[in-house]
């Protein structure tokens, strides 16, 4: 040390900063440059939401629409009631499905080959004839008669409508040939083509067909789920609150309670789908699937967070409240019940839609409890097997048909107008409510 | 009738014990109620507890002792010419029986063995559910009666029914604990199993993961292997490419943000970046696999590159963009945090913004800002949708961001979903996945939470 102190130069001039134009507008520039990063970076930020919604939405708003034709449709006494009895029964045992086909063969005489026929035959949705059985059982008096009908076109049609078939390709590199292409034209040209608001896509269930599918069956499912996540998380995450927060004499034990809390908020979610597929499912043999078995493995997983904002929200609601009620002889639980929890409850209701609303778009733990299933029903209640939006959304995503990439992005939409409408709600409550003291 | 039914009737015996109770006060007190030790509705609410909770109480626990009892009771009383040997067969025999019960298909024809259990099963189910309604009805009805027995003009009903609640309050804050505690035992027992067919360093350090295992024994190349490296090092280098997008983007959105924005432009600003962290992660996972995989694969082939369509770079991209609100938010509050006056000394010195932000602020602020970038990696590592979506299945040692890799949350996904045999090695591989992971973030969290509490002690 002492050797280095000897041997450093004796520092006789002093260095001045060389406070010259040339340096200070180097330091501008630094400056200049620095902001412009954190300023690009927000920018970043935002341009690739808007991208990420841009692209959603701009693949999905189409599936609000679908595309039906119009058809002579003959209700061909012969097919649907040979024996003329006029019978119920009789009627929907009827072969509604031939019954389209031989229409579509009407409707194109010059259609005579197999294939072709077949071809013919994909124009309209598989589940056409269903539509027209329930047109005839409400209404037994349409047999015999014949009428200009919209039927629900097929998903290739759907998808050529729309804009999404290049028809500059090679035949053999798109899903809809030239011929039909040809019979499209001229549906097409006699104005026989239509698309119209898709309200199947809100009012039905899932579906191997992507013009029958809807999310109806997945809201409902998400909605029963939701319901238990409430029931259980809201109560149990503000009774534990009022207990860490009012009560808990500080001790080791209530360090251990909130230690253990907030290491709970940052686990991944995909481990709380274990614990509810180990204990729930094999210990003690809930249904799969259930909307049940997925609300308690989401409230497990939000209740953090209602214990963490019930808990803020208390601690805000200033001690002289508390003084001034048990001066007048509350005992601590009537403080709490009659004048604490009263004054916290709209920061805690903002918390718990927060916490709802993360429930609502959460997946991972849900695929581990089975609640993958492909369904077609609507889910009637808490134990029947059900889906969740995000879990369609999922399971629509990995579907290999065109027409289900919009319906995906529809589906998303939809996720994200309920997330949004639930974020409003609680920017709107704490508005409303937000008391400074 | 079901269980929720009777939920309702057991609330409806409540609401009756609290006007019982009510009422039998105020006869108590002949009409005089400021002679009564508490309010008349404490009296009430005692009633109402009395009937309600043992009876809540009696139905939880029938409804997990049931389905175990009524499964061993059909089993044992089997013939014991077709009762199974091993507990695969009984497994298999048990879920039989119960598809048939609810009237769906099995996997083989019902022998008249199995239907006739069946029969026994549905009537035990029956049997257990109507005693189930009776006993829980009689206990409500006796604790209804009982708690209106013990009102008198002296008792003391605030205190009883305080003294309730409060336990209530502590039996719920001890859900934290136990839902701890029952992540940590389901994952460690499934483990041991785990580790009790595969030896924990072949699973630790093994570098070839390939989980079927063999149905027939003499299958080739389906002995099953379980060497977790490759997922651990898919996890690390996805990871890796999130912070890399996260970690610069997050952390100078929040230096702008606390110190040069305007509250009109922060006011714009944090919310938007809040609602990249409300967006759900399947619909990152949507994006990821639909339009910025494609189109990180069009760039690659645009310079003669040769990209997997499930590129490590598309999934982690995209779960950057995601934690990108984490680093940024954390980051925001603590350099918020840091005092003015250094801010002030600073600029004293003749220090331009930005010097002091590099040279002052940000050195002041680093083990936060540490902090928050751990927690933002632990959530990378954990996160599930994503990759599941937008990264590849098979696993593939390589650090190449272009080629396709799989992590330890996909794996686990990928174990589970679909039809499993609850026994099997590669069902339980993804227990220790999970167990592994779990200490993992846990670890992470640990420290993370500790820098930024340390830190913060310091300026308060």
């Amino acid at each position: 040390m002492t050797d280095a102190i000897m041997n450093s130069k004796p520092s006789t001039e002093i260095r001045r900063p060389t406070l010259t134009g040339e340096r200070l507008k180097k330091r501008y520039a630094a400056e200049r440059r620095f902001r412009l990063y954190g300023l690009g970076s927000i920018l970043t930020a935002g341009l690739i939401l808007v991208f990420l919604v841009g692209s959603i939405t701009g693949t999905g708003y189409t599936a609000f629409l679908q595309t039906y034709i119009k058809l002579n449709i003959s209700f061909d006494a012969e097919f649907l009631d040979p024996a003329g009895t006029g019978d119920v029964a009789q009627l929907a045992s009827a072969d509604y499905g031939g019954m389209v086909k031989k229409n579509l063969r009407d409707n194109f005489p010059e259609v005579t080959s197999r294939r072709d026929k077949r071809k013919l035959y994909n124009f309209v949705s598989p589940n056409a004839g269903f539509d027209l059985r329930t047109m005839v059982i409400d209404d037994p008096s349409l047999v015999g008669q014949s009428l200009d009908l919209w039927i629900k076109a097929s998903d290739d049609i759907d998808m050529l409508t729309k804009g999404y078939v290049d028809r500059t390709l090679e035949e053999s590199n798109r899903r809809v040939s030239d011929t039909e292409l040809v019979w499209y034209d001229k549906l097409d040209s006699n104005d026989h083509i239509e698309a119209r608001i898709n309200t199947d896509f809100f009012l039905k269930a899932d579906s191997r067909e992507p013009e029958e599918a809807g999310i109806l069956g997945a809201v409902t499912g998400s909605l029963l789920t939701l319901v238990i996540t409430l029931l259980l998380s809201f109560p149990i995450g503000v009774m534990a609150a009022i207990y860490l927060e009012e009560f808990a004499p500080k001790n080791k034990w209530t360090d251990l309670i909130e230690v253990n809390i907030n290491n709970l908020a940052a686990v991944p979610s995909i481990v709380f789908g274990l614990l509810g597929l180990a204990m729930f499912l094999n210990f003690f043999g809930f249904p799969r699937s259930a909307p049940l078995v997925g609300g308690m493995v989401l409230a497990l997983m939000t209740l953090p967070t209602i214990i963490i904002a019930a808990r803020s929200a208390l601690k805000a609601v200033p001690p002289s409240i508390r003084e001034a009620a048990l001066g007048l002889g509350a005992s601590p639980l009537q403080v709490v019940t009659h004048h604490v929890l009263p004054l916290a409850m709209p920061g805690i209701l903002t918390g718990t839609i927060i916490g709802m609303a993360q429930a609502l778009g959460e997946t991972a733990p849900l695929l581990m409890i089975g609640m993958i299933a492909f369904i077609v029903d609507v889910p009637g209640g808490f134990t029947d097997p059900a889906t969740v939006l995000p879990v369609q959304i999922y399971l629509w995503a990995d579907s290999p048909e065109r027409a289900f990439v919009e319906r995906t992005s529809a589906a998303i939409m939809v996720l994200l107008a309920f997330l949004i409408f639930m974020n409003i709600l609680a920017v709107m409550l704490r508005k409303k409510f937000e008391r400074r003291w | 009738m079901n269980s929720f039914f009777l939920i309702l009737v057991v609330i409806g015996l409540s609401v009756a014990g609290y006007a019982v109770g009510r009422a039998r006060s105020v006869f108590a007190a002949a009409g005089d109620v400021r002679i009564l030790h508490s309010l008349p509705s404490y009296y009430g609410m005692f009633v109402a507890l009395g009937c309600g909770l043992p009876a809540i109480l009696l139905l939880a626990i029938w409804l997990i002792i049931q389905p175990q009892i009524v499964d061993h009771m059909v089993m044992s009383g089997l013939d014991p010419s077709i009762m199974p040997q091993n507990a695969d067969a009984y497994s298999l025999m048990l879920t039989d029986i119960r598809n048939l019960s609810s009237g769906n298909a099995t996997s083989r024809e019902a022998s008249p063995a199995i239907v006739a259990a069946t029969e026994r099963y549905l009537a035990l189910q029956s049997i257990g559910f109507w005693s189930m309604v009776v006993g829980v009805v009689c206990i409500a009805m006796l604790g209804l009666a009982w708690a209106r027995s013990q009102i008198s003009r002296n008792f003391r009903a605030r205190n009883a029914v305080e003294k309730i609640i409060r336990a209530l309050l502590i039996v719920c804050s001890m859900i934290a604990i136990l839902t701890t505690v029952g992540i940590v035992l389901s994952l460690i027992f499934e483990s041991i199993r785990f580790f009790a067919r595969v030896p924990f360093f072949d699973f630790l350090f093994g570098i070839h993961w390939s989980p079927q295992t063999a149905i027939r024994a003499e299958q080739v190349g389906a002995s099953g292997s379980f060497g977790a490296v490759p997922l651990f090092a898919g996890t690390m280098l996805i990871t890796l490419i999130a912070m890399l997008v996260a970690g610069p983007i997050g952390l100078l959105s929040a230096i702008y943000m606390a110190e040069y924005a305007n509250p009109k432009f922060r006011g714009i600003a944090k919310p938007m970046l809040e609602v990249l962290a409300g967006i759900p992660t399947v619909v990152y996972g949507f994006f990821a696999a639909l339009t910025v995989a494609p189109m990180i694969r069009g760039w690659g082939e645009g310079v003669g590159l040769d990209v997997s369509s499930e590129s490590a770079l598309a999934a982690g991209l995209v779960m950057g963009i995601m934690i990108i609100p984490f680093v940024s938010s954390l980051s925001d509050d603590v350099i918020n945090s840091v005092p003015q006056s250094l801010r002030d000394g600073s600029y004293g010195l003749g220090a331009t913004k930005s010097e002091t932000i590099r040279h002052v602020i940000i050195p002041a602020a680093l083990p936060g800002i540490v902090g928050a970038f751990l927690l933002a990696v632990s959530r990378a590592i954990g996160e599930t949708m994503i990759v599941v979506m937008a990264a590849g299945l098979a696993s593939n040692l390589t650090a190449n961001p272009f080629e396709a890799v799989t992590t330890v949350t996909v794996q686990i996904v990928t174990l589970l979903v679909g039809d499993q045999e609850f026994d099997s090695a590669k069902t339980l591989a993804a227990f220790a996945l999970g167990l592994v992971l779990f200490f993992v973030t846990l670890g992470l969290n640990v420290v993370a939470l500790r820098v930024v509490r340390k830190y913060r002690e310091k300026y308060d």
